[in-house]
This record gives C-alpha cells, sequence and structure tokens, in this order.
C-alpha cells in the first residue's frame, strides 16, 4: 500500500468529518472517492495527503507514518512527493501559463532553464502547446484545469490528489480532462485518488469507494461485490 | 422495432440486394448483434408485401439475385418516423424500486442491496468507458447513450440511500 488511512477521525469544533475512516491504495492504482455533500470526502483527502491532521488514527505513506510528522518535513513531502489538483483557484491568475507549471520545480530549486523546458514538455503532453504565454486568468475552465494537471505532474509526484477536478466543467470537457490525467498518470506509474460525484469520472479509475457519514464503505472489501 | 425501418432507411440511399444490407445494417446498428440473413428476406418480403419496396430480379441463381428499392410509400414511412419523437419511458416500476420496499418491508438490508447495485452499476460504467477508449464513433456514442442511463440509475440510488430512513417508516406504518 503506497497510501492508508487507519481508523482516521477528524472533527471541526464539534462537527464530526470523519469517523474511524479505513482506505487503502495500492501504489499505482486509480480510486475515485464517491459520496453525498458534506460526507467527508474533501476532509479524508487532506488527511490523505498530510494538509490535515487527524484527531486520532494514522494516516501512511509508502511504509512511513505521515501524520506524526513535523510541520517541516511534512510539507517537504507534499512538495516532492504528491500532485494536486482542485475543482478551481490553484493557479496564480496574473502568472504565465508556463510561469504556473515551473512553479513547484523553482520552489524545489530546479534551475529556471531545466525548469522551462520540463514546463514546455509537460504543456505540451496535455495539448497545451503554444499557450505557454497566456495569463491563466484567460483561459477556459477546461484550459485551465489542464494546466492544473501539468503543474501537478511536473515535479514527478508517487501520488496525485484531485478534488472535484472536472466539477465546473461540461461533460465532453471533463471526460478529456479526466483522459489526460488518468492516462498521464498512468504512463508516470503515479497513484490517483480523485474525489468526485460524476460517475462518469470515478468510471475512469480502477474502482470506486463510497464515504458516507465519515465512513469509508469499499463494496469490494466488504464482500458486497465479488 | 426499429429493422425494418433501417432496412427502408438504408434503401432510401440507394436500391442494393439483401446482402449489401445486412452488410450496412451490422456495420452501423448491429453492436455484436448482426441481422441473421433470414431476417433481412422476411423483412423485405414483408415491406414488399406491403408496397414500400420493390424486389427486382436479375438474371443468375441464388436468393440474392434480387435488388430491392424503396416505392414512394417506404420514403413517406421513412420520412414520418425520423421527426416522431420516441416517449421518454415512464420508468415507473423498477426492478431496483421493488426491490428496496419489498427489503425494508421484510426487514432485509436494504442499505447493503443499494450499496451492491451502485457497485455493479459503477462496474458497467468502467466497461462502457473501456468499450469508449479507441473505438469507433459510432460505438462511443451508442457506449454514451448506455452510460447517461446507468448514471440516471445510479443517482437514484444514491437519492434512494439518502432517504432510505424515511422510506422505511412509510413502508413499515402502511
Ligand atoms: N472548515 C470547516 N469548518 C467547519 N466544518 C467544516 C469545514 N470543512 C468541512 N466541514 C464540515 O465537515 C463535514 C465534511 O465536509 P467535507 O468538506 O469533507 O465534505 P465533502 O464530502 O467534501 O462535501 P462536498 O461534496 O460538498 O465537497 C461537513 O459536515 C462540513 O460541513
Ligand atoms: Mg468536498
Amino acid at each position: 500500500m503506497i497510501v492508508e488511512a487507519r481508523e482516521v477521525s477528524r472533527s471541526y469544533g464539534s462537527t464530526p468529518a470523519l469517523r474511524e475512516a479505513n482506505l487503502s491504495v495500492a501504489a499505482g492504482e486509480v480510486v475515485a472517492i464517491m459520496g453525498p455533500s458534506g460526507s467527508g470526502k474533501s476532509t479524508l483527502l487532506h488527511c490523505l495527503a498530510g494538509i490535515f491532521t487527524p484527531d486520532t488514527g494514522e494516516v501512511w505513506f509508502d511504509g512511513r507514518r505521515l501524520d506524526t510528522l513535523d510541520d517541516g518535513r511534512r510539507s517537504e513531502l507534499r512538495r516532492t512527493a504528491f500532485g494536486f489538483v482542485f475543482q478551481f483557484g490553484q493557479l496564480v491568475p496574473e502568472l504565465t501559463v508556463t510561469d504556473n507549471v515551473m512553479l513547484p520545480l523553482l520552489l524545489g530549486r530546479t534551475r529556471r532553464r531545466h525548469a522551462e523546458r520540463r514546463a514546455a514538455e509537460w504543456l505540451e503532453r496535455l495539448e497545451l502547446a503554444g499557450l505557454g504565454g497566456r495569463r491563466t486568468g484567460e483561459l477556459s475552465g477546461g484550459q485551465a484545469q489542464r494546466v492544473a494537471i501539468a503543474r501537478a505532474l511536473v515535479t514527478r509526484p508517487r501520488v496525485v490528489f484531485a478534488d472535484e477536478p472536472t466539477g465546473a466543467l461540461d461533460t465532453l470537457t471533463g471526460e478529456h480532462v479526466m483522459d489526460l490525467l488518468v492516462g498521464l498518470a498512468r504512463e508516470e506509474g503515479a497513484t490517483v485518488i480523485v474525489v468526485t460525484h460524476d460517475a462518469r469520472v470515478a468510471a475512469c479509475a480502477d474502482r470506486e469507494v463510497v464515504v458516507r457519514d465519515g465512513r469509508v464503505c469499499d463494496p469490494y472489501a466488504t464482500g458486497a461485490v465479488r | 422495432m426499429t429493422v425494418p425501418l433501417a432496412l427502408l432507411g438504408l434503401l432510401e440511399r440507394e436500391p442494393s440486394h439483401g446482402y449489401d444490407l445486412k452488410r450496412d445494417y451490422d456495420a452501423f446498428f448491429g453492436r455484436g448483434r448482426p441481422l441473421p440473413f433470414g431476417q433481412v428476406y422476411s423483412t423485405l418480403g414483408r415491406l414488399a408485401r406491403d408496397g414500400k419496396v420493390t424486389g427486382q430480379s436479375e438474371p443468375g441463381d441464388g436468393p440474392d439475385r434480387k435488388r430491392y428499392a424503396i416505392t414512394p410509400l417506404g420514403r413517406q414511412e421513412v420520412a414520418t418516423w425520423l421527426v416522431e419523437p420516441v416517449a421518454a419511458e415512464p420508468y415507473l416500476q423498477t426492478v431496483l424500486f421493488t426491490k428496496v420496499v419489498l427489503a425494508l418491508m421484510l426487514g432485509r438490508d436494504a442499505a447493503g442491496y443499494l450499496d451492491a447495485q451502485r457497485a455493479t452499476h459503477m462496474r458497467r460504467m468502467r466497461e462502457l468507458t473501456e468499450i469508449k477508449r479507441g473505438g469507433p464513433l459510432t460505438d462511443a456514442l451508442l457506449a454514451d447513450h448506455a452510460m447517461f442511463h446507468v448514471e440516471a440509475d445510479l443517482r437514484w440510488i444514491d437519492v434512494t440511500q439518502a432517504r432510505l430512513g424515511a422510506l422505511a417508516e412509510m413502508v413499515r406504518a402502511s
């Protein structure tokens, strides 16, 4: 297992969001997290990615406890081993597409010339060649999500965490974005954990789990389906 | 049945032999269920009897020496059919619904059933996604049609799952 939540609970004040949630994801797997609004999907994703610390329970990444690492090492791990794609609001609108994609590399002290080359490669793979000089505030929703995917993958992460990556897109655009995300992640051997309401998006994954009232129901794990 | 109308439509494009009609039907509409030759010829026979096609015998032997052409009556039938909307099916009494209500009535695990049904539908969604990937556009569009229907069921499953408590009370009270 590359990512694992063991009996993870997390509350916001007196609101319990996760109640002893369990989830195991194997390396290279693409897993969809589904479930009703407010059931705890985003909270679970944030705990798995080391953005939130659980109140109780454990989070493991590649054989290491993640939740007990100090803040510095945790953010280092997020920067080097994880990529993130959210519904919106993750790109810097004043920066160009290329600058946005290079950002995580520059933060990791990659030399600028090298970062530029890598960004250009990834823009090409996301069918965005030619848009590098555009400000991200001037892109369509589907283009912006492809830039976000380039930025998430440019550091060659082990795991990509995505929260409603197609939530604001129409069916065809969403499908295209999801095909690119899953296809490229598979080529890179990266694991993908994607939160979505959309059954089509979830159908791009190898399997899905459903979060209900802060608990993870895994129909395959419980033997409800073979 | 759409087979007679599909054959008529193909004949409106150009007069054909039964063999060519079958080939075109299978290519566009067959989807793994090729039309048996017998059905092609029996359908053409009925269309000819009703005056919607004519069969012109050609020299040679074998059953396929007839070339079929559409008549004005046949053309009229195709024109009417193509603009006629199909009734939205009133899926009021689905198997899924019956299972859920009976399970609640008998005190069985309705939530568990819905979870299993959901997983089964999701597996079908993955199969359809696979069919779409790399297949020709015609296959992809048919898979899309199926996917939207499976999605509708999935939404119903989620809504019902969310209201299972209220439904259980109602079923038990009556
Ligand atoms: N910052 C917060 N402060 C207080 N409560 C919160 C906060 N974030 C989430 N919650 C609560 O925690 C629960 C789980 O929220 P979460 O965002 O994980 O749900 P979700 O499954 O991602 O929902 P959605 O599908 O609507 O995004 C909800 O009851 C929510 O109201
Ligand atoms: Mg959320």
